[in-house]
C-alpha cells in the first residue's frame, strides 16, 4: 500500500447549536451573531477523521486547509492537535464575498499548490450557508472524479483508487474512484475523535502556513465578490410563529380531543 | 416561444423508471416565471423537462404541469447513480443552447449533479431555494436557507448565464394545468466517452420504502428526543399506521437509532413536509426542523417542557409527556376498530 497524500478542507462556522441567537439588523440588513463561537464545521471533522484513519492504518499525510480569516488559525492548530500533520491557511482581503465557484478555484489552487493530492476530503456541506457545492466543484477544478453523500471509504488496489460507499435518497449505492479524487462526507461516515492533551502538545511544533493570492498566482478578476456569479442581495428573518391554544386534562382527554380535531380536519376515523 | 435559446429548463431526475416528483413542483413555478416574464419583455421563454437517463420517461404529467416541450437524453450509461456522466451531457446541452435558467431538485442526485454542472459551464448556482422569483429586471431572484434555516438570503447571479438553482422538494406546489397543444419532444443521443471509467458503480442497495412517503402524507407524525425510548418510537409507527400518517424524525431521534434513517429527517437537511395536520412528538423546536414544518396546516405539539420552542410554531399546544400521549391514542384508535 502506498502513503497516501491527503487534504482536508475545513471551514470555520458559528457554532450551529447556537443559530438561534443569529438575527438581523433591522436598520442596516446586516447579521448579528455577536457571542456565538466559531467552530470547525462538523462534518469537516468527519472528513479529517476519516483521512486520520487513512493514515493511522497505511501510513502518509495529512493536510488540512481553510480558506478563512486569519482567526481560523486556532481552528486549524485544532485539526492539529487532532492529528493532522501540516496547516495552512489560505487567507486574503481579496477572498471576502466568494461564492462557491470562486471559493472552489482558490481552494484547488492550494491544492495544487501544496503539492499533489491523492484523496481530498471535505464535509458533505457546511453549517451555516449549507449549499454542499464546493467539493463538487473542487473536484471539477482539479479535474478529478468525485463523489458526495459518503458513509464509508475504503483505499484499494495499493492505493490507486477507493471504495466509497454513499447514502442516497432511495440507495445506498458503493463506487470505486480512481484516485487522485474528491470525497464529501456525510455524519454516518465515523465518530470525530477528541482532542487529547498530547495531541495539543504536540500540534504547537506543526508547521502552519499562511497563502494568500499573490502565493497561489491567482488573477484578482477572479476572487471575491468580484469573481463571483452570483450576488447576495437582501437577507430576512422569516417569522414562522403561530397563536398557540393549549390543550388540557388527563392523557385520555387530550388524546381523545386530538383525535376529533384530526376528524375535523377530515380524516376517517 | 419554443426557440430553445433564452428557455427555462427543469431538470428532471430519473428513478427506476419514473422519476422525482420534485420535477413537477418545479416545472408548475417555471411556468409562473415563463409568464411574468412574458409581461415584462412580450416574449414568453419556453418552459423545458430535461429528462437524462437510460431508458428516460417521457412522462404526460410534465405538459400538464407546466412544460411546453420535453428533452429527453438518452444513453445506454446514463445509469441514474453516475451522477458525473449526467453532469457531462447537461453541460453540453446547456452550451449549446444556452437556456437562460436551469432547475434542479435538490435531492442528494440534484445536489451532486448541479455544482458539478454549474462548474463546467461557470455559472452561480444558489442551493436548496426555498423560493424563485423574477425581479424588473428579468433576474431570478433565488431565496436560499442560511443558518439552519433562521435566515433567508436573495442570491442574483446577473451577469452570468444560465442562471442555476437546486430546489427544494415540497416548497412548491405542483399545479397540473390544460397543456396548451401537445408538447414538443426533442430527443438528444449525447457523445458520452470522456472520464468513463473513473467512477465505476459497483454495488447498489434498494432502501425499503416504509410506510407513506412523508411529502405525501396528509398527516405527519413528527418524533423528537422527548419520544423517549425506541419502544415508544415502536408504538409511534403503530400510530402512523392506525392514522394512515407518515412518520418523521428530528436529528436527535436519528441519532438515539429510534428513527427509520435519515431520509425521515424532517427540516432543513431533510425533508420539507406541508401535511394538512402535523403532530410533533416531544419535539423541542430547533430552527433546523421548524423550517421543514412551517408550511404544515394545523401544527399540534406535544412536550413535557411548557416553555419548548415547538409552541412557538404551533396553533396547539399540549404539555405533556409525549409517550404517554401516543400510548393513549394507540388504545382509543384500537378500541374504536374493534
Amino acid at each position: 500500500m502506498k502513503a497516501l497524500k491527503m487534504v482536508v478542507c475545513i471551514k470555520p462556522v458559528p457554532s450551529p447549536d447556537q443559530y438561534h441567537h443569529v438575527s438581523i439588523d433591522p436598520k442596516t440588513k446586516s447579521l448579528i451573531r455577536e457571542g456565538i463561537p466559531t467552530i470547525i464545521n462538523p462534518l469537516d471533522k468527519n472528513a479529517l477523521e476519516a483521512a486520520l484513519q487513512i493514515r493511522d492504518k497505511y501510513g502518509g499525510e495529512v493536510s488540512v486547509i481553510s480558506m478563512a480569516p486569519p482567526a481560523a488559525e486556532e481552528n486549524l492548530r485544532e485539526a492539529l492537535a487532532m492529528g493532522a500533520d501540516r496547516a495552512f491557511l489560505i487567507s486574503d482581503r481579496a477572498f471576502a464575498g466568494s461564492d462557491t465557484l470562486a471559493t472552489s478555484m482558490v481552494l484547488a489552487s492550494a491544492v495544487k499548490k501544496i503539492g499533489p493530492a491523492d484523496l481530498i476530503l471535505t464535509g458533505n456541506e457546511s453549517a451555516d450557508g449549507g449549499t454542499s457545492q464546493v467539493s463538487a466543484q473542487l473536484g471539477e477544478w482539479l479535474g478529478y472524479p468525485h463523489l458526495m453523500h459518503s458513509c464509508g471509504i475504503e483505499v484499494l488496489d495499493g492505493g490507486d483508487s477507493l471504495r466509497v460507499e454513499t447514502h442516497r435518497d432511495q440507495a445506498r449505492v458503493v463506487y470505486i474512484m480512481k484516485m487522485p479524487g474528491v470525497v464529501s462526507v456525510i455524519r454516518s461516515i465515523n465518530k470525530p475523535r477528541f482532542t487529547s492533551l498530547m495531541g495539543v502538545i504536540s500540534s504547537r511544533n506543526k508547521p502552519l502556513d499562511t497563502l494568500s493570492s499573490l502565493d497561489l498566482l491567482l488573477d484578482k478578476a477572479f476572487l471575491g465578490l468580484e469573481g463571483s456569479p452570483t450576488k447576495p442581495g437582501d437577507i430576512y428573518q422569516p417569522d414562522l410563529t403561530r397563536r398557540c391554544v393549549p390543550l388540557e386534562g388527563s392523557t385520555d382527554d387530550v388524546a381523545l380531543a386530538l383525535i376529533q380535531k384530526l376528524r375535523a380536519a377530515g380524516l376517517q376515523l | 416561444m419554443m426557440d430553445n435559446k433564452d428557455s427555462l429548463w427543469v431538470v428532471v431526475e430519473t428513478i427506476r423508471g419514473g422519476f422525482q416528483k420534485v420535477a413537477l413542483e418545479m416545472l408548475s413555478q417555471a411556468r409562473k416565471l415563463a409568464q411574468r416574464l412574458q409581461e415584462l419583455n412580450g416574449v414568453r421563454p419556453g418552459v423545458w423537462a430535461v429528462v437524462t437517463g437510460s431508458h428516460p420517461p417521457e412522462d404526460e404529467a410534465m405538459y400538464r404541469y407546466g412544460a411546453d416541450g420535453i428533452i429527453l437524453v438518452a444513453h445506454p450509461s446514463l445509469e441514474e447513480h453516475r451522477t458525473d456522466l449526467h453532469a457531462t451531457v447537461l453541460a453540453d446541452l446547456i452550451r449549446e443552447k444556452e437556456p437562460q435558467v436551469v432547475l434542479f431538485g435538490a435531492t442528494a442526485w440534484g445536489s451532486e449533479v448541479a455544482p458539478t454542472v454549474a462548474a463546467r459551464v461557470k455559472t452561480g448556482l444558489a442551493a436548496h431555494c426555498v423560493d424563485l422569483q423574477i425581479n424588473e429586471q428579468g433576474n431570478l431572484v433565488q431565496l436560499v436557507p442560511a443558518f439552519g434555516g433562521k435566515v433567508l438570503g436573495e442570491i442574483l447571479c446577473p451577469l452570468h448565464r444560465p442562471q442555476m438553482a437546486s430546489v427544494r422538494p415540497g416548497v412548491f406546489r405542483a399545479v397540473a394545468g390544460e397543456p396548451e397543444g401537445k408538447g414538443i419532444k426533442l430527443a438528444v443521443r449525447p457523445d458520452i466517452a470522456r472520464n468513463e471509467d473513473s467512477i465505476q458503480v459497483v454495488e447498489v442497495r434498494q432502501k425499503d420504502a416504509v410506510g407513506k412517503p412523508l411529502e405525501e402524507a396528509e398527516v405527519v407524525l413528527a418524533g423528537g428526543w422527548g419520544v423517549g425510548s425506541k419502544e415508544n418510537w415502536l408504538l409511534l409507527e403503530e400510530l402512523g399506521n392506525l392514522l394512515g400518517a407518515a412518520v418523521g424524525c428530528t436529528r436527535p431521534a436519528l441519532d438515539e437509532g429510534w428513527a427509520q434513517g435519515e431520509d425521515t429527517m424532517i427540516g432543513i437537511s431533510g425533508k420539507t413536509v406541508r401535511p394538512k395536520v402535523y403532530l410533533g412528538f416531544g419535539i423541542s423546536g430547533a430552527t433546523h426542523h421548524v423550517v421543514g414544518m412551517s408550511d404544515s396546516g394545523l401544527v399540534i405539539s406535544i412536550n413535557t417542557n411548557p416553555a419548548a420552542d415547538i409552541f412557538q410554531f404551533s396553533d396547539i399546544k399540549v404539555v405533556a409527556d409525549a409517550g404517554s400521549i401516543i400510548k393513549s391514542l394507540v388504545d382509543q384508535l384500537k378500541l374504536k376498530s374493534h
